[in-house]
């Protein structure tokens, strides 16, 4: 597995170098089609163009490559990566070092990628078992019919649904009934800093909730097919008791997609959640990369892009290891 | 350490604790298994099918039973019905009796019935591979019928992994106990069904086709290890295949099913030397000799009847040369032919005279 690992993690190296390349050539792209991102700042105002000129010097977007449409800036690329290789990856409109950016925005996202990966293993996993243990009973459609919604429903009108339902009418009818803060806060309508868990509650479960239907659907078709498997019927030849075939010899076999599909939902969650973060106002990954987006805020989008690929990329990684791990049918060379 | 060390160091099971099951008493003196009137139904989509029809037969302590037939008459189903270990639905058992030492399994509780299992009778399944759980050791699937049913500790039931996997003959034991059943070639893994299967000491064996998946020199090997032990251990063994050669070596009594009946009953001998009913007489006639070489095959015409329509009268009878008006109207019953063989053919004396 050693040297499987290694030469995966030098297959990184180019993929970042393609990504962080592509990345400049896009916000360079912009430029050149849209024009200077610096003149969006002043809104409808007219600054005088020495503002405007200082402004963008201040930037670094004063190359003259930047006004040929189609040049790649290679000068610029470079510069921008011995800037990295040395720390320095660049500041943004306001001045505040891009690394400060993420490292405040990044717990935020941790957090709110673990609950939504408890949430969506726990209680998908359940449900799914529940669901495989009683086939076409009313257990198995009605997870059958929630998952199905879970999956189709779109993350935006499911967040503002619950954000409705859960942060508003049973939030307020918690909060006239003077429950504990941190009550108030897991039913709250966005983010409080003040309780950085109970108030990403709510929003985890909109954020795993579609996952969650997919994981409790693969444990459930799993487990179905384990059951009428011979080694289960090896099992109760041996005169183990039932919990013991399904919840060992069964769920064993059936779990080993399902926690390759949650390890490389933990890589997608990281990236940030960039509508769920919306719905709820929260400061994260997926907040930031979106108003750089907007604002055209190169540093931050060439900075924090690569290291969702790179946090991608290694959870993808540790998921192919794990899979080895879990089943010893495969094996890397 | 040496594989001698491990295997000393290991604990011998109890079989009078192991055996001990509070609320059943076993009678030492009825017959070990003695199945009577075995009635299995199959409710699917396109009807009831009667998988098994009335199916009886006696075992001995020591003794070999074959239970010879094509695919679908019925031998997995009766076995699987034998150990409680049918999926039902869709699969029933509406009728008969499985005396075990004469205590009726059918009317167990499923806890007695469960400790039954592997305690008393043991399996051995046709495809190893399958039949093994692909992801966990093949020693710790061993150790775990001692850590579950005796509750040895982890180190006590490997000792006796260790030990089973030594007794059926695979080498190096003590390291391949920690090999996963994909590891092993498919002689070897029977071989570990095997030691499954006696792990615990049973007083019955079913094997079930235990040599289908298997190239005809470990086929013999298999089968001589099944051999032995039965002897070792006075062990009654039920041996099902569809292969006619595997059970005239090791069988004592030949038990030959058709579309979920037993068509004919008899020893060894007299089975192989003069069949009593047609469609043994046509089994025997259909295995290739090298004195018939270069010649066709003899073989059974059409195909065995769909178990939701079966044909009135005989059920064998649209593929029996012998077959006449009495066959399609009258279901043959099974026919004394001498002491202690039957046959349900109603001209079984015809099929003995050809």
């Amino acid at each position: 597995m050693g040297p499987y690992a290694v030469r995966r993690v030098l297959q990184f190296i180019p993929v970042l170098i393609g990504t962080l390349f592509l990345l400049h050539y896009m916000t360079v792209l912009s430029f050149q089609i849209n024009g200077n991102p610096v003149r969006a700042l002043f809104g409808d105002r007219q600054p005088p163009p020495e503002t405007i000129a200082a402004l963008t010097r201040a930037f670094g977007l004063d190359d003259p490559c930047l006004e040929q449409t189609g040049n790649p800036c290679i000068g610029m690329f470079v510069e921008r990566m011995t800037g990295y290789f040395g720390g320095d990856f660049g500041v943004d409109f306001n001045q505040q070092p891009v690394v400060d950016l993420i490292k405040r925005a990044a717990p935020v996202t941790l957090r709110l990628t673990l609950l939504a990966i408890v949430f969506e293993s726990v209680v998908g996993i359940l449900a799914g078992v529940l669901a495989g243990l009683r086939k076409d009973r009313f257990a198995d459609n009605f997870v059958r019919v929630v998952t199905v919604l879970a999956i189709s429903v779109p993350i935006f009108v499911l967040g503002v649904l619950t954000q409705i339902v859960f942060g508003l009418y049973v939030g307020n009818w918690v909060r006239d009934r003077g429950a504990p803060d941190w009550v108030q806060a897991i039913f709250s309508v966005s983010y409080q800093s003040d309780f950085p868990w109970a108030s990403l509650v709510i929003p985890a479960m909109v954020l795993g909730a579609t996952t969650l239907g997919v994981v409790a659907r693969m444990t459930r078709t799993g487990l179905i097919e384990s059951l009428r498997s011979d080694y289960v019927r090896t099992g109760k030849a041996k005169g183990l008791k039932s919990r013991r075939i399904v919840g060992i010899h069964a769920l064993r076999n059936c779990l080993i997609p399902v926690i390759t599909l949650i390890g490389i939902d933990i890589g997608t969650l990281m990236a940030g959640a960039i509508v769920t973060e919306g719905i709820f106002n929260i400061p994260g990954i997926g907040g930031l990369v979106y108003r750089a987006a907007v604002t055209g805020e190169t540093a931050i989008i060439m900075a924090v892009v690569p290291l969702l690929v790179l946090v991608y990329l290694v959870a993808s990684l540790l998921v192919d290891l794990l899979y080895a791990v879990l089943d010893p049918r495969i094996r890397y060379g | 350490m040496s594989d001698s060390d491990i295997l000393s160091a290991g604990p011998v099971p109890e079989p009078a604790d192991s055996k001990a099951i509070a609320s059943l008493h076993f009678d030492p003196t009825a017959p070990l298994l003695d199945v009577q009137e075995l009635r299995v139904d199959f409710h699917t989509h396109e009807g009831v099918a009667h998988a098994v029809n009335g199916v009886s037969f006696t075992l001995e302590a020591g003794r070999t039973l074959g239970i010879l037939g094509e695919s679908g008459c019925g031998k997995s189903v009766t076995a699987q019905a034998i150990m409680g270990i049918l999926d039902s639905p869709p699969a029933r058992v509406v009728g008969g009796r499985v005396l075990l030492s004469g205590v009726d399994l059918l009317t167990l509780n499923e806890d007695d019935r469960r400790q039954v299992r592997a305690n008393r009778i043991g399996m051995v399944f046709q495809d190893a591979l399958s039949a093994l759980n692909p992801v966990f050791k093949v020693g710790w699937q061993l150790g775990e019928l001692f850590r579950k049913r005796l509750g040895y500790s982890r180190t006590q039931a490997r000792h006796e992994a260790v030990r089973l996997l030594d007794l059926v003959g695979i080498p190096a034991a003590a390291q391949r106990v920690d090999d996963y059943p994909h590891q092993f070639s498919g002689g070897m893994r029977q071989r570990v069904m095997i030691a499954m299967a006696l792990a615990l000491d049973p007083d019955v064996i079913i094997a079930d086709e235990p040599t289908t998946a298997l190239d005809v020199t470990v086929q013999a090997q298999i089968m001589k290890l099944l051999a032995d032990l039965q002897a070792e251990r006075n062990m009654g063994l039920i041996l099902i295949t569809h292969d006619i050669g595997v059970v005239a070596d090791v069988a004592d009594d030949i038990c030959v099913m058709y579309a979920g009946r037993e068509v004919e009953k008899a020893d060894v001998y007299s089975i192989y030397d003069k069949p009593a009913h047609p469609y043994t007489q046509a089994l025997l006639e259909s295995i290739p000799r090298v004195d018939m070489k270069g010649k066709q095959l003899a073989s059974i015409q059409g195909l065995p009847p769909n178990l939701t329509q079966m044909p009135p009268g005989c059920a064998f009878h649209p593929r029996c040369r012998f077959a006449r008006q009495r066959c399609r109207d009258d279901t043959p019953p099974l026919y004394t032919v001498s002491p202690g063989r039957l046959s349900a053919c109603h001209f079984f004396q015809e099929v003995l005279d050809t």
